[in-house]
């Protein structure tokens, strides 16, 4: 077997379709019509794209933290594939806030060249993570809150809104399991994990009140049909969350959760400062490169 | 046809076919292959940092992507080989320990830092460009579960090498900011390329049995000249220049010369004076002892589990 | 040896079946603390490239595996058997579908 010939045998050079990024290969807006109905304010929309895009960008960030910090090499590949699925949705988001808005920006720009106050994401998503514990605390949480609300909005008038969510309920689906997985092994497995579950549980709690408060645009938006009221998903947050902690023999903190809120106003914690700082610097030092 | 162990054995090389976890082997076979399935695994882990650090800066959404799915392909790769070493009794806790202790080795191209994005595209194009060179023929190796392992990595690998090309060129057709980066980071990444074939076969005791064994199919020398050859064009066609005043194109040999690597930069590396050697192995011992009462807890659960009685779930589909 | 550390995790053997129709092929092992994380680990591992509807993963323990030494009793028998291979029986090219 000549080296070149075998080369060659092993590079799939017309399948360039099977490029590992993201699970999916099929485009799933493949065929979906871009029009947004008209009754519906394109800068409210965009507004909302970009809440939902934010909280998967912002968190896809903190797990990208973890590449090469995992507790296990399984769980790199784990940790990779939850950020890559956020990531696949923030773009998909990304690029729909873009064309909505009308104001020609990309999901570059809008990644790179917004400013922290200009971002619509949760607090939850914010803060890093200061162990494993605190991981997949923060990632359950997230994962039972954000598949309740992709479930609901796989029914929005916005048929982008509607495919981009009945791809991310696959996704999180699996995400949601892992990090339930987690929290039952850490909680019920040594006293050093589940201390440290306790200790993520109280961090985590505070931040969990703004997911259920409306922001206007959401009110609006879902009395629109085209969003998803978040208050709407308290019960099932509640439910999953109660079963999953009462199998890891852990008890939601008596901690109440914080009046503060305004993530989805621009109003960020510091840690927000920090994450974009890092994203954007190399792009944002070189404006006009084409990457 | 042989019955015994060793004559089975000694026939399964000489008619090129596979070794399988059961078979019987001579102790220096196995404990050779261990050891290096084991020192590319840890590459692979290794090799994960120095890309790694650039996934949260990465310029744009589809190059984040392309380096978070790239380096967790390369956790993938370890896992793979971790795997093939453990089909031998080695174990991977023990095989972690021995790298973290520096008694088992990783390439030293990792020792090198990445100063720029620009790095992450010519480690893409020279570094994954040399360890195909080095990986393909590997794929004949003797020893089954780790041609197998490497036929699936060399699969994965062509990907990666594409991506960091593509990177450059985009970059060479860019700004002249983004030239120079990449000019940049070909001077700094060339020679240390070179190096990951090895030292000349003149200076390497261990090829021989390595060879005759069939573990190793092609000399060091060998392997290097023939990424120089394919290397040369693809330069050209991204319009950098190689950082060595002796290359070019020989007519007679039908190859290229090159200059020689300073080899006595490479012992120093190999050794452990490399810039990121302490940094490397730092990094890799932190999560582990990190993730070590992650590793408890999850055992603990499922010793737990266990005790309680099967589970109502199960069953083949 | 007596200061050996062994990974706190058992190994497990993973089968995939990459389409319908076909049978579930070894691909490798892994590292897992349980059966839910073995399958969840060989899912992230050994389907990203769209292969694989069906896996199965085994306790590496569990396996069975038939000894090298009893090679020829267990095997030889059938290796003189050359008329189950297809190729045992010549055909001219022109006959078709066969």
């Amino acid at each position: 077997m000549a080296f070149d010939d075998a080369y060659d045998a092993l590079t799939d050079h017309e399948d360039d379709t099977r490029w590992a990024f993201g699970t999916g290969f099929a485009d799933p807006l493949s065929g979906v019509p871009t029009s947004v109905p008209s009754d519906v304010d394109g800068t409210a929309l965009a507004t909302y794209c970009l809440m939902l895009a934010d909280d998967a960008l912002v968190l896809s960030h903190r797990l990208q933290e973890w590449v090469t910090r995992a507790p296990e090499i399984e769980d790199e590949l784990a940790i990779a594939n939850i950020a890559l699925d956020l990531l696949g949705q923030a773009r998909l988001l990304l690029t729909r806030a873009g064309e909505v808005e009308g104001r020609g920006r990309d999901e570059d720009a809008l990644a790179y060249l917004r400013d922290p106050a200009d971002f619509r994401n949760v607090r939850l998503v914010e803060p890093p993570d200061r162990d494993f514990a605190h991981l997949v605390t923060r990632l359950l949480v997230f994962a039972v809150w954000r598949l309740a609300l992709l479930d609901r909005l796989t029914g929005s008038r916005d048929p982008i809104l509607a495919a981009v969510a009945a791809k991310g309920v696959k996704e999180v689906t699996y995400h949601r399991e892992y990090a339930a997985q987690w929290v039952v092994r850490l909680g019920d497995g040594t006293a050093e994990s589940h201390r440290r579950m306790e200790a993520a549980l109280a961090a985590v709690w505070p931040l969990t009140g703004e997911l259920f408060r409306a922001h206007p645009t959401e009110r609006d938006l879902a009395a629109a049909g085209v969003a998803v009221d978040p208050a709407a998903l308290r019960s099932e947050f509640d439910a999953v969350t109660a079963q999953v902690l009462a199998d890891a023999t852990l008890v939601s903190p008596m901690v109440q959760p914080t009046d503060m809120d305004g993530g989805r106003d621009g109003v960020h914690t510091p840690a927000l400062t920090g994450i974009l700082e890092q994203m954007q610097a190399v792009a944002r030092a070189m404006p006009g490169a084409v990457w | 046809m042989a019955t015994d162990g060793a004559a089975v054995f000694a026939e399964t090389i000489e008619k090129d076919q596979r070794v399988e976890p059961r078979d019987w082997m001579p102790d220096g076979y196995r404990k050779t292959m261990v050891r290096q399935i084991a020192q590319h695994a840890h590459s692979e882990i290794i090799g994960m940092q120095p890309e790694g650090e650039w996934i949260t800066r990465a310029p744009s959404l589809r190059r984040k992507a392309i380096l978070l799915a790239k380096v967790q392909d390369e956790a993938g790769h370890g896992l793979y080989l971790y795997a093939a070493a453990e089909t031998l009794g080695a174990d991977r806790g023990d095989l972690t320990r021995r790298l973290i202790e520096g008694r088992q080795k990783y390439s030293s191209i990792f020792n090198y830092p990445t100063l720029t994005f620009g790095d992450v595209g010519v480690i893409g194009w020279l570094v994954d460009g040399a360890a195909i060179c080095n990986q393909v023929p590997l794929c004949r190796s003797s020893y089954g579960p780790y041609a197998r392992a490497m036929i699936r990595i060399c699969k994965e690998e062509s990907f990666h090498q594409r991506q960091g090309y593509e990177l450059l060129m985009t970059m060479m057709r860019g700004t002249p900011a983004q030239r120079d980066m990449v000019q940049n980071a070909v001077n700094r990444w060339w020679w240390p390329s070179l190096m990951m074939f090895g030292p000349p076969d003149a200076d390497s005791p261990n090829s021989a049995q390595s060879m005759a064994w069939k573990i190793k199919r092609h000399g060091n020398d060998e392997l290097r000249q023939r990424f120089v050859d394919m290397t040369v064009p693809q330069a050209e066609a991204l319009g950098v220049t190689l950082p060595d005043p002796r290359l070019r194109w020989n007519a007679e040999r039908e190859q290229h010369d090159f200059g020689d690597p300073d080899w006595a930069e490479f012992k120093r590396v190999v050794a452990g004076d490399g810039p990121m050697n302490k940094a490397r192995i730092a990094h890799r011992r932190r999560a582990d002892e990190e993730g070590a009462w992650v590793r408890e807890a999850a055992a603990a659960h499922a010793a737990r589990r266990r005790e309680a009685g099967p589970s109502p779930s199960g069953g083949r589909s | 040896m007596s200061d050996e550390i062994r990974h706190e995790w058992p190994l497990f053997e993973v089968f995939v079946r990459a389409k319908r129709g076909l049978n579930h092929v070894h691909v490798g092992s892994l590292r897992a603390a349980d059966h839910e994380m073995a399958l969840h680990h060989a899912r992230d591992l050994y389907t990203r490239r769209n292969e694989g509807v069906s896996i199965w993963v085994v306790r590496s323990d569990d396996i069975v595996a038939s000894g090298p030494d009893v090679k020829d009793a267990f095997f030889a028998p059938s290796g003189d058997k050359a008329y189950r291979h297809p190729t045992y029986y010549s055909i001219p090219d022109s006959v078709p579908h066969i």
